[in-house]
């Protein structure tokens, strides 16, 4: 058990690359055993993530040094700094980690029966399975070279996964979007990268962290950073591909590709926060994500209420809800470099920021699969051709209910727990920032009403009348999520200690990060 | 392709994948590997293809085979990464073995094939992976732009 925990960072990147590859081999055999390794492998990784987790939430940070003599060395004999591959996981690693492995898991479960009917089915579960190593591996990592390469794991999955469904026109066009902004910002990613090592011949982030000057070039870096890890993650005025991507992906890959740009979201912090920490001009950066998150939210929501495509707009709500996040985190990067408002709001605020990551994860993964399960029985995703449909699918409503509801922020739901932390806190910083986030909820709460009663409510539309409800794996998938949102509802309280403060305190003491690796011999 | 193209095509074939296999076997040692080797060796795969026409390589490879043998690669190269888990993933645990296992002389030398351990295997199974994967890419390129040419 304890050579498992030690090991088990890599296993989690290691068997589902593994099982990647070996599907296409056993879909040769059956249909049905390729299934069953897929979600026996994704169960198996959401086992290793939650050990790892509680040991991380008990004993601290671990590191896994690839190819040493012993995995805890981070730093080879005779050598002043890390050569080799290493990955650091933190208590802010592992809270993403646990995002993407369950998110994975349900995406996976759901696609089971949603795509009985496709073909080329093999490739489609090495992708999925590509998909989930290229988080794990981003949140995972200790260097920056290997954030690149699986940044470009991730969008290469992402972007083959989005066009998967060649049939529909519009596919194309979204995997395409999302290809030509990923690799852009995987080329921006790799001249930061070059310019870190040309500077300090280091790629290790710690090792970097510990070096790093803010000279002139390191400015630059943090500049093509930052652009690109936005465009990756969507926010305004760089989310043009979002909406294009999130509403012609299969069900269950949208959920896993909006995570896997939260993963993008999670590397922002890790460079804002470990990389350069203190030594940036706090304030300006700070700033800087405070807007684009204000921008975000602002634009996402008012493109959003005039969209009747249910999953254009639930992409648009996507952009959205990511800008509350940069606003909480952008608070907290604004005020690092004063300890008492720091303690006083700043950390409040990173907490709510962070906990809507999770929250945002669920009830968006859930919304997404509840509008792919309506196209799924009623081959339209146009609300305006919908009505009525809440009697013939009964669960589907309820967890498209719950979903909504925890989305516009309404007690006692885990979107409003993590909403109200937001404002409290922003309101210490900036009263103003507070009161666009609350009218932005409302605006929320108002384009979902609009989807409830256009497609739910209502008498039947005669056509719809033999509409069943989707097959049971698919509600499988959906009961994952709505299980943990409700769970989340009952005891945000329990979240927020024990998941959420770590995570927040790992993300700030960048000196606990260095030290994990610089810090000698373990 | 007129009969210029294909008897050079011929003579320099053998060649061209010769040292593309040259450059993945000897990856340890001189500068190349499994990507650079496999490459030259789709190159030649792309001027079989140019010079033969698709139909006819299209029978002597089949699609699904290469799509085998890439993920074959893969296994390989993950494999041999598992291989060494007992102690740490990656680690090289055939250096001082039978196979591959001499420890390479300091200084100057001519270079010794039978060193690198897990590395001149791994580059193989690398090598076998953009071979397969690349004449894999050329040949549905291939195909498709012959039967959009058919259509017109």
């Amino acid at each position: 058990m304890s050579s498992l925990l030690i090991h088990s960072p890599i296993l989690i990147i290691a068997i589902p690359l593994l099982a990647a590859f070996l599907t296409p081999f056993i879909s040769r055999v059956s249909d049905r055993a390729r299934d069953a390794l897929v979600i026996a492998t994704l169960v198996f990784v959401e086992f290793l993530v939650i050990i790892l987790a509680v040991d991380i939430y008990r004993d601290g940070p671990h590191i896994y040094a690839l190819g040493a003599s012993s995995p805890l060395l981070a730093m080879p004999e005779h050598y002043m700094v890390p050569v080799r591959i290493v990955l650091q996981v933190d208590a802010m690693s592992i809270f993403m980690g646990m995002i993407s492995a369950t998110v994975s898991l349900a995406a996976a479960i759901y696609s089971v029966s949603f795509m009985r009917n496709e073909t080329g089915k093999d490739k489609f579960y090495t992708l999925l399975l590509l998909l989930t190593v290229g988080m794990m591996g981003l949140e995972f990592t200790g260097d920056m070279f290997n954030l690149f390469i699986f940044l470009e794991i991730l969008s290469i999955s992402g972007a083959a996964l989005a066009a998967f469904r060649t049939n529909f026109a519009d596919a194309l066009e979204g995997g395409f979007k999302y290809m030509c902004i990923s690799a852009v910002a995987a080329l921006m990613i790799l001249f930061a990268v070059g310019i870190f090592y040309a500077q300090y011949n280091l790629l290790n982030i710690a090792a970097l962290g510990q070096a790093i000057q803010y000279t002139m070039l390191d400015k630059i870096a943090l500049t093509l950073l930052m652009m690109a890890f936005f465009m990756k993650l969507a926010g305004v005025p760089l989310h043009m591909w979002a909406p294009d991507t999130y509403s012609v992906a299969p069900a269950g890959i949208t959920p896993m590709i909006y995570v896997a740009s939260q993963a993008c979201m999670y590397a922002l912090f890790r460079v804002c926060f470990s990389l350069y920490g203190v030594t940036l001009n706090t304030l300006t950066i700070g700033w800087i994500v405070i807007v684009i998150g204000v921008l975000s939210m602002f634009v996402g929501v008012t493109m959003a209420v005039r969209q009747s495509d249910i999953k254009r707009l639930m992409a648009y709500h996507a952009v959205s809800q990511s800008g509350y996040m940069l606003l909480g985190v952008g608070v907290g990067l604004a005020v690092l470099g004063n300890p008492q408002a720091l303690a006083a709001y700043g950390k409040q605020a990173m907490e709510g920021g962070i906990f809507h990551i999770i929250n945002n994860a669920m009830y968006k993964g859930l919304l997404f699969l509840t509008a792919e399960a309506l196209f799924y029985s009623l081959g339209t995703r146009d609300l305006n051709k919908m009505g009525g449909i809440a009697a013939n699918m009964r669960y589907t409503s309820i967890f498209f209910m719950i979903g909504a509801l925890a989305i516009s922020g309404i007690p006692p739901f885990n979107g409003f727990a993590s909403k109200l932390l937001i404002y409290e806190s922003v309101y210490q910083f900036n009263p103003m920032l507070s009161v666009i986030a609350m009218m932005i909820s409302i605006i929320t709460l108002a384009s979902f009403v609009k989807v409830f009663q256009s497609a739910f409510t209502g008498p039947i539309l005669p056509h719809f009348r033999v509409v069943k409800e989707v097959p049971g794996p698919m509600l499988g998938g959906m009961g994952i999520l709505t299980a943990i949102i409700i769970f989340f509802s009952l005891f945000p309280g329990l979240i927020v200690d024990q998941l959420i403060h770590p995570a927040v305190e790992a993300l700030i003491s960048r000196g606990a990060y260095i030290n994990a690796i610089m810090g000698g011999m373990q | 392709m007129s009969k210029i193209v294909r008897s050079t095509s011929e003579f320099l074939i053998p060649f061209i994948f010769i040292f593309g296999l040259y450059m993945i076997m000897h990856g340890h040692l001189t500068p190349g590997g499994g990507f650079q080797g496999g490459a030259v060796f789709a190159s030649g795969m792309a001027l079989l293809l140019v010079a033969f026409g698709s139909h006819k390589l299209e029978k002597k490879s089949k699609a699904h085979v290469l799509s085998m043998l890439e993920s074959t690669g893969a296994l390989a190269f993950i494999g041999l990464a598992f291989g060494g888990i007992a102690v740490g993933f990656f680690y090289n645990f055939l250096v001082g073995s039978s196979i591959f296992g001499h420890i390479p002389p300091s200084g100057p030398n001519r270079g010794d094939m039978w060193t690198g351990g897990t590395i001149p295997l791994m580059n193989m199974a690398v090598g076998l992976k953009v071979i397969a994967g690349l004449s894999l890419i050329v040949l549905v390129m291939a195909l498709a732009s012959d039967k959009t040419g058919s259509q017109k």
